[in-house]
């Protein structure tokens, strides 16, 4: 009941945002907003629909850019295909035919993936992904090489009368595709489909006994979850006008990894807020710093480490002490950590702002800016600074996080009791 | 004829680099089940090092010095972050590897810029071994399948004749039957890896002024060796030496092929004309084709026989 309050707020917010930041002076709309949150809704596509293979199916993919990709080059190709007058596609519906085409390229490839599971799965996948992204390169018909496909999305063929020049339109097109696709998605949770998925990725064997072909199951997750994808890809095409060899090559496949894990692939809306919280890091911070990469990457690995279910899952481990009214209980020990976490991070940013501007930053000729105050790079200070910060941090909270632990541990034995 | 045995010697030499890497991909792969994802992003840092050592201290000690290092960084690896995450399953390991690959990556831009190193063959062995018909061969290839053959051999007899090889090569295929009879397996896991990783840090040092030193060299080489290690089969040093070899061949043969299926058809009197997807595919050369087959044989192999080309067990 009260997640359904949260979706709605949710969506409230989605709609509202862009009005928040309006330029009434010149009458518009801040260009920067609208394009990131248009990103992000493309991103809780791709997160939740690599999501539907990661964390409920338990499949490592390394291909899922690939459905993305050609969602994109099929949607560039139908909008230039409308725009000569070849065929009349009515804009809104353009995202669906693009979720057809992953489908259609889903169908192909998971037939032979899905064959195999965890790592000759993931290995297939890393095949079929460098595949296609050579292959972008080799044929220029389809794929452009690597200049990409251009289109105009001005074609004048739309349900509802919109020309969609402005950004607003489109942002709202994207909206309704991402509440639309991300409420298919979890209704498939709820189909025997997503529980077979469930069980085939806790135990394949046993749902084999039962009776289920665990290889149909993960073909049909593998399917539909590059019929998300090609949605994902469809949006992206409208909204930059341009499909490159980017929207298909690995990296794109990782940032879908890296969004759905950190987020946390055990709740389904941790992708959502994976795929926010980077896509905020990428417009973010890469405006601040050279490595932003370095920090998601760091983000990635902690987690992998130390918190396996993710920000979603941290979340939700403190659902059966909030339901007890303890939470006031954790505030304390919570600001406890606070201190040495940030001394870490302070030195740890520190230190690679420092590192990275040494050689991209100095090739770039830019001056280094750190905390305020400008930093002379080859100077000691700045370094011993950073890295006395980093070690007393590191000790530090190695120190309190045995504590908080202890903590932690008595109440949720408490709570259960 | 002077193509076909310049191209079976460049061969030879690329064989011989991706064993050196494929193979301990392959002993980690088959001991620990781990899909080491950044075994080429050591690779990358044992070209870095070197490079960065050579300047100090010259060459040949940095032949020594940099697959130390790697080792040492792969020692480290294992064992403050594969064996934390071990007790969450495969793909956890698989994640972890994953993540180092993009730390490894972003470190060696932040440490050393994004432009190309001017790593170089070093002048003692920069000139040409022996001219055959009219083609140079340099005699630093000739060099690298000297370092390479002496690897493989050392590799050969620490497995088949020392009794760490023994253990190693019982834990490959029963590890949990080695642990029952009293061996410290985590430990031989951490010598496997760093060894791996060591090696990868050499196919680096000797790697790196073959090819160009720069911050893609571990995306573009990555893929390969896991192609060579699936074809070769897990737990199969032999089958990844086949594997190998036959990737180096494939990869060099295939530049050098300027044919394309149109030029099959045209004697049977079928001529292409137009401009279309269908005439595109069938006139791109095999020299282009070459960068496709790698992957195409890896998923293929996959989907008929996941166990590889003499593996003992599947994938």
């Amino acid at each position: 009941m009260k997640s359904r309050w949260l979706i709605l707020a949710l969506i409230a917010v989605a709609i509202a945002l862009p009005w928040c930041f309006y330029d009434w002076g010149h009458h518009r709309h801040a260009g920067f907003l609208l394009s990131m949150l248009s990103q992000m809704g493309m991103m809780v596509i791709l997160a939740l629909s690599y999501n539907m293979l990661l964390g409920q199916a338990g499949l490592f993919s390394l291909c899922h850019a690939t459905f993305f990709g050609i969602g994109g080059y099929a949607t560039v190709h139908l909008l230039n295909a409308v725009g000569a007058g070849d065929v009349p596609v009515p804009m809104e519906l353009m995202p669906l035919l693009a979720g057809l085409s992953g489908l259609a390229l889903a169908i192909l490839f998971g037939a032979m993936a899905t064959k195999q599971r965890a790592t000759a799965f993931a290995m297939i996948t890393l095949g079929i992904s460098e595949l296609m992204a050579t292959a972008a390169l080799m044929f220029h018909h389809f794929f452009g090489g690597e200049g990409g496909v251009t289109t105009n999305r001005m074609i004048e063929n739309s349900l509802f009368g919109l020309t969609y020049a402005s950004g607003l339109q489109v942002y709202y097109l994207i909206l309704a595709w991402t509440v639309l696709a991300t409420g298919l998605m979890y209704y498939l949770t709820l189909t025997p489909l997503g529980r077979m998925a469930n069980a085939t990725r806790d135990n394949f064997e046993r749902a084999q006994f039962i009776g289920y072909d665990p290889r149909m199951v993960r073909f049909l997750q593998f399917a539909l979850s590059g019929f998300f994808a090609g949605i994902g890809g469809g949006l992206y095409a409208i909204t930059y006008e341009i499909v490159t060899f980017d929207a298909l090559a690995a990296p794109l496949s990782a940032n879908a990894l890296l969004m759905a894990y950190i987020g946390g692939t055990t709740v389904f809306g941790g992708p959502i807020l994976g795929a926010i919280l980077i896509t905020l890091l990428q417009s973010g911070v890469s405006l601040l710093s050279n490595s932003w990469l370095v920090y998601v990457g760091v983000m990635f690995i902690a987690m992998v480490i130390f918190a396996p279910t993710g920000l979603a899952g941290i979340i939700k481990a403190h659902g059966p002490i909030r339901h007890s009214g303890r939470l006031g209980s954790l505030v304390v020990p919570y600001l406890r950590l606070v201190i040495p976490s940030l001394g870490l991070l302070l030195g740890f940013v520190g230190l690679v702002e420092l590192m990275s501007f040494l050689t991209i930053g100095a090739a770039q000729g830019k001056k280094l800016v750190l905390f305020g105050g400008p930093v002379d790079v080859h100077a000691a200070l700045p370094w011993v600074v950073s890295g006395g910060s980093l070690i007393l941090g590191a000790l530090w909270l190695r120190w309190e996080a045995a504590g908080f632990h202890r903590i932690w541990e008595n109440l949720t034995a408490e709570v259960r009791r | 004829m002077e193509t076909v045995l310049i191209s079976v010697l460049n061969g030879l030499v690329y064989g011989m680099l991706l064993f050196m890497l494929a193979s301990g991909l392959t002993l980690i792969f088959s001991m620990m089940g781990v899909l080491n994802f950044a075994h080429a992003s050591i690779y990358m840092l044992g070209a870095y090092l070197a490079f960065t050592v050579s300047r100090f201290v010259g060459f040949f000690p940095a032949l020594i010095i940099a697959p130390i290092l790697c080792g040492l960084i792969g020692a480290a690896i294992e064992i403050w972050g594969l064996r934390r995450v071990h007790h969450n399953g495969h793909i956890a390991e698989l994640l972890f590897t994953f993540g180092l690959v993009f730390i490894i990556q972003r470190l060696v831009q932040m440490t050393w810029g994004m432009l190309p190193m001017a790593y170089r063959v070093p002048p003692s062995l920069d000139f040409p071994l022996f001219v055959l018909y009219g083609a140079n061969f340099p005699a630093y290839r000739g060099f690298m399948l000297l370092v390479s053959a002496a690897m493989l051999l050392g590799t050969w007899l620490l497995l088949k004749k020392t009794r760490i090889g023994l253990i190693i090569q019982a834990a490959l295929t029963h590890p949990q039957m080695v642990s029952s009879l009293g061996h410290n397996v985590p430990r031989v896991f951490t010598t496997v890896f760093a060894g791996g990783c060591l090696l990868a840090g050499l196919a680096g040092v000797i790697g790196g002024n073959y090819q160009t030193t720069e911050p893609g060299m571990a995306d573009s080489m990555g893929p390969i060796v896991f192609v060579v290690v699936v074809f070769g089969g897990l737990g199969s040093l032999a089958g990844c030496f086949i594997a190998s070899i036959v990737m180096g061949m494939i990869q060099t043969f295939a530049v050098v092929i300027d044919y394309s299926i149109a030029d099959l058809l045209r004697p049977m009197g079928l001529m292409l004309t137009g401009d279309t997807l269908l005439t595109e595919v069938l006139t791109v050369p095999v020299a282009r084709i070459g960068a496709l087959l790698p992957f195409v044989m890896m998923v293929t192999i996959l989907f008929f026989r996941p166990r590889g080309l003499m593996g003992t067990r599947d994938t």
